[in-house]
C-alpha cells in the first residue's frame, strides 16, 4: 500500500514538474534505461518473448493432443459428443468481447479517457469471471457423471477402448487454460486498481498493454480449444 | 606526485553494506555474486556425490553403499550437477557480471526480475532439497516413465523442483535476449558485440524456446503421479515413449545451453591471452545461433533404441552430424586465432587449451554416438558416459572455470596465486583424463552404466578412474584455497591485468556500481589487437603499459 501511495506522489511530481521543466526526468523510468521508449520497447519486447513461452508450454500440450487423437480417433469421435457446444460457443463469444474490451481499455488510456478505460477493464474482468463459471458448470457435470480423467473415469456410457484418454487431454488442456483465465482476472484486478488510482494515462499505460497482449493470448488458445475439443468430431 | 594517491572510488561490492543490502539488490553484479555463492555450494554437493559414486566404484560389489544408495546418488548426482550447477552456472554468474558490461549499460533490462529469478532458482534448489531429505530419487535425472510413475521415492518434490528451475532458466534467458536487444551502448552494433554477448545470445533463445516444454513435461509427470490419468503409462493408453521425446525435446538443446556460453568464454580467453584479433569473427558468432538451430532438430538420437520409427532414427542421426559443422567452425577458428598470436600462459589460457583439447574429444566420441549402428553397440556404456563428462565438464566446466579466473581480478578486485592456480589446473587436467579417458575403454568393452558392481575383469580400469577422481578432487581443493585466499590477502589487480581490449577491463576493478564513471570511449571494437596497445591502469592510478605480456 505505502508503495502505491508512493508511486501516486511520485506520479503527481512529474505532472507538476511537467509544467515547469519540459524535459523532467519522468517518474515512471527506471534508472538503466535512457528515455520513455526505451523502456516501453523493452517492457513489450520481454512481454512478446514471455507469450512465446506460454505458446510452447501449450504447444507440448497440443502436440500430445495431436498423437492421442491419431492413436485413439474413435475416442475422440465419441468423447466430443460428450460436451456441450452451445456451452462451449457462449463461452468463445465471451472470451473474444473480453479481448475487446481489454483493447478498448487500452485505447481509452491512450486518449486520457479514464473513466472508460476503467468501465472496459471491469467489463473484461466480468467477462472472464463469466466464462470461468460456465467452465464450473461444465467440469461439475463432467465430475457428476464420471467422464474424468485416468483412474478417476467411471462413465459407462462411452465406446471404444481407453475412453479416458480424452478426457485427461481435455482436462489438462482446458485447466491449464482455465489456470491462466484465473492468472489473467489476478493481473486485470491489479491494473483495474491502478488505473482507478490514477497510475495510468496517455503518457505511461505500459502495463495495460502488457496486460492485454497477455489476455489476447488466453483468448487465442481458447479459440483453438475450442474447436479441437467442442466441434471436430 | 605523492598528492595524486586517493582514497579508491567505492565499488558494487562496498557501496552499500548490510545483509539486505544484498538479498535485495539489483544489481546485477550484485545478483551475480549470490548466484556465484548458491551454485559452488551445489558443485560441491553434487562433486562430493561424484567422489562416493567412483568410491564405491573401486571394487566390485559393495564397497560402500548398496544399489538402492547407489541409484540415489547417481541420480541426485545427475540432476545437481545439470539442473543446479551447469545450466544456470555461466549465464547466471559470468553472464549476470558481464552482458550489461560488455553493452555499455547499467543494468540488464529487467533488474528486479534479475532478482526474482535467483529467488527462484533457490526455490527450486530447495525442492531439490526437500527431495533428498524425504526419500531422495532414483530415476536418473531423466525422469523416464513408467519407472517414476511407479518408485517410491520423492519423484514428485524433484520434479516440480526442475520445474522451477526452469521458470528461473526462462526469465533468465528473456532478461539477456531484451537487453543484448535494446540497451547497447549507442555505437555498439552488433558486429562489435564481444563474442561472449553473441554466445549468451544464442544460449537466450535456446533456453526461452526449449524450457518451457521441459515445464509442460514435467508437469505432465507430476500430474500422472499424483492423480494417475495414464498419460504416459501404456496400461492406461498412454505412451511412455512421448514422454521421452518431449524430454529430449528440451533437454538436447539444454546440452547446448550448457555449451554455449563456454564458448563463448572460450572466445574471450583466447583472443585476451595470444593478444590477436579472433580469426573469423562472423562465422564464430553465427556458429552459435547455428548450433542453437540445429539443437532443436536431434532430439531423436537420444532415443535409437527407445522404440521410435527406423526412419525417425535414420533422420536424427543424419541431423546428428551437423552439429559438428558450427562446432567445427569454432574450433578451427579458435586456432588460427592462436597462430601467430602472443600467446601468454597464464591459467585462464590453460584452461582455454585444456577446453580445446577435451572438447573435441567430447566432440568427435558424439560423432560415433551419433552414427546408428555403433550407437546400439555403446548405448547405455560408459562409452556415453565418458563422452558427455568430456563435452560437459571437459568443456563448459573447464570454459567455466577458466572464466572465473579470467574474471576473477574483474570481480573482486583481487588477483590470485598463479603458480598455485597452474598446479590444479594441470590436477584438474590430469585427474579428469585419467578418471574419464579410462571410461572409454570401459564402455567400448561394455561395461554398462547405472550399476552399483561389475565383474571382475573391468577392475584395473575402474579403479584407474577412481585413481582419476582423487587427482580431480585435490585440484578442486587447490582452487578453494587460493581463491578464498585470494579474497582476503590477495594483490590488488589493476583494471586490465591481461591487457585485454574487451570494454569490461576499461572500467576499474571491482566496477562501480553504475559500471562506468565515464562512459567507455568506443575508439576499437573488442578484438582490434592489430590495431591498439590494451592499457592496465594499476589500483594506484599509474597506467602499465602492456610490456611483459607481449615479449
Amino acid at each position: 500500500m505505502s508503495q502505491a501511495k508512493e508511486f501516486a506522489d511520485e506520479t503527481g511530481q512529474e505532472q507538476a514538474g511537467a509544467h515547469a521543466a519540459p524535459h523532467h526526468h519522468p517518474a515512471n523510468l527506471a534508472h538503466h534505461f535512457s528515455d520513455m521508449a526505451q523502456q516501453k520497447d523493452s517492457a513489450k519486447m520481454g512481454m512478446w518473448i514471455f507469450l512465446l513461452t506460454e505458446v510452447l508450454l501449450f504447444g507440448g500440450l497440443f502436440c500430445a493432443y495431436a498423437v492421442y487423437r491419431a492413436w485413439n480417433p474413435e475416442i475422440f469421435h465419441n468423447g466430443h459428443a460428450f460436451l456441450d457446444v452451445t456451452l462451449g460457443t457462449i463461452n468463445t463469444i465471451v472470451l473474444i468481447t473480453s479481448s475487446l474490451t481489454v483493447a478498448l481499455a487500452i485505447r481509452f488510456l491512450q486518449v486520457n479517457k479514464i473513466k472508460l478505460a476503467v468501465i472496459n477493464l471491469a467489463a473484461t474482468i466480468a467477462f472472464a469471471g463469466t466464462f470461468m463459471v460456465i467452465k464450473y458448470f461444465e467440469y461439475m457435470h463432467k465430475i457428476h457423471e464420471g467422464q474424468l480423467p485416468g483412474k478417476f473415469y467411471t462413465f459407462e456410457g462411452m465406446e471404444g477402448t481407453n475412453p479416458h484418454v480424452f478426457f485427461s487431454v481435455y482436462f489438462l488442456m482446458t485447466g491449464l487454460h482455465g489456470i491462466h483465465v484465473l492468472v489473467g482476472i489476478g493481473i486485470i484486478t491489479w491494473v483495474l486498481i491502478r488505473t482507478i488510482k490514477g497510475h495510468f494515462s496517455s503518457e505511461y499505460y505500459t502495463p495495460v498493454e502488457l496486460t492485454g497482449l497477455y489476455w489476447h493470448l488466453v483468448d487465442l488458445i481458447w479459440i483453438f480449444l475450442f474447436p479441437l475439443f467442442y466441434l471436430v468430431g | 606526485m605523492a598528492a595524486t594517491i586517493t582514497a579508491p572510488a567505492p565499488n558494487y561490492l562496498n557501496a552499500t553494506k548490510g545483509w539486505k543490502s544484498w538479498l535485495l539488490t539489483l544489481d546485477h553484479k550484485r545478483i551475480a555474486i549470490l548466484y556465484m555463492v548458491a551454485i559452488a555450494v551445489f558443485f560441491l554437493v553434487g562433486g562430493v556425490m561424484a567422489m562416493l559414486i567412483r568410491l564405491e566404484l573401486l571394487n566390485p560389489g559393495r564397497d560402500l553403499v548398496g544399489a538402492n544408495t547407489y541409484n540415489k546418488l547417481f541420480t541426485l548426482h545427475g540432476a545437481i550437477m545439470i539442473f543446479l550447477f551447469i545450466i544456470p552456472g555461466i549465464p547466471a554468474i559470468l553472464g549476470n557480471f558481464l552482458l550489461p558490461i560488455l553493452l555499455g549499460a547499467r543494468d540488464v533490462a529487467f533488474p528486479r526480475l534479475n532478482l526474482a529469478s535467483w529467488y527462484i532458482f533457490m526455490l527450486g534448489g530447495l525442492f531439490a532439497l526437500y527431495s533428498i531429505i524425504t526419500g531422495s530419487i532414483d530415476t536418473g535425472w531423466t525422469f523416464y516413465t513408467p519407472y517414476s510413475t511407479q518408485t517410491d521415492t520423492s519423484v514428485v518434490s524433484m520434479t516440480l523442483g526442475a520445474f522451477i528451475l526452469g521458470f528461473s532458466s526462462i526469465l533468465t534467458g528473456l532478461n539477456f535476449i531484451v537487453t543484448i536487444h535494446k540497451l547497447r551502448l549507442p555505437g555498439i552494433t552488433w558486429y562489435r558485440l564481444p563474442l561472449f554477448v553473441w554466445s549468451i545470445y544464442a544460449t537466450a533463445i535456446i533456453q526461452v524456446l526449449a524450457t518451457p516444454v521441459l515445464g509442460i513435461t514435467l508437469l505432465l509427470l507430476v500430474v500422472e503421479r499424483l492423480a494417475g490419468i495414464g498419460i504416459f503409462d501404456p496400461a492406461m493408453g498412454g505412451d511412455p515413449v512421448l514422454y521421452q521425446h518431449f524430454f529430449w525435446f528440451y533437454s538436447h538443446p539444454a546440452v547446448y545451453i550448457m555449451i554455449l556460453p563456454g564458448m563463448g568464454i572460450i572466445s574471450e580467453l583466447i583472443t585476451t591471452h595470444s593478444h590477436k584479433k579472433i580469426f573469423g569473427y562472423k562465422a564464430v558468432a553465427y556458429s552459435s545461433l547455428g548450433i542453437a538451430l540445429v539443437s532443436f532438430l536431434v532430439w531423436g538420437h537420444h532415443m535409437f533404441v527407445s522404440g521410435q520409427s527406423e526412419l525417425a532414427a535414420m533422420l536424427f542421426s543424419f541431423l546428428t552430424f551437423f552439429v559438428g559443422i558450427p562446432s567445427g567452425i569454432k574450433v578451427f577458428n579458435w586456432v588460427t586465432t592462436m597462430y601467430r598470436g602472443s600467446i601468454v600462459l597464464n591459467t585462464p589460457m590453460l584452461y582455454a587449451l585444456s577446453f580445446l583439447f577435451l572438447f573435441s574429444i567430447g566432440g568427435f566420441t558424439g560423432i560415433f554416438l551419433g552414427a546408428l549402428a555403433v550407437d546400439v553397440h555403446l548405448h547405455d556404456t560408459y562409452f556415453i558416459v565418458a563422452h558427455f563428462h568430456y563435452v560437459m565438464m571437459g568443456g563448459t566446466v573447464m570454459a567455466f572455470l577458466g572464466g572465473i579466473h579470467h574474471w576473477w581480478p574483474k570481480m573482486f578486485g583481487k588477483l590470485y596465486n598463479e603458480f598455485w592456480a597452474k598446479i590444479a589446473c594441470g590436477l584438474i587436467f590430469v585427474g579428469f583424463n585419467v578418471t574419464f579417458g579410462s571410461q572409454f575403454i570401459l564402455g567400448s568393452q561394455g561395461m554398462p552404466r547405472r550399476y552399483y558392481t561389475y565383474v571382475d575383469q573391468y577392475q584395473p580400469l575402474h579403479a584407474f578412474s577412481t585413481f582419476g577422481s582423487w587427482i580431480l578432487g585435490a585440484g578442486f581443493l587447490i582452487m578453494a584455497v587460493y581463491l578464498i585466499h585470494s579474497l582476503v590477502k590477495g594483490k590488488r589487480a589493476g583494471s586490465n591485468p591481461w591487457y585485454s581490449l574487451t570494454m569490461e577491463w576499461e572500467t576499474s576493478s571491482p566496477p562501480p556500481t553504475e559500471n562506468f564513471i565515464e562512459l567507455p570511449s568506443l575508439t576499437h571494437g573488442p578484438y582490434d589487437y592489430d590495431k591498439v596497445l590494451p592499457i592496465n591502469v594499476e589500483p594506484d592510478g599509474k597506467p602499465a603499459k602492456l610490456k611483459e605480456a607481449v615479449s
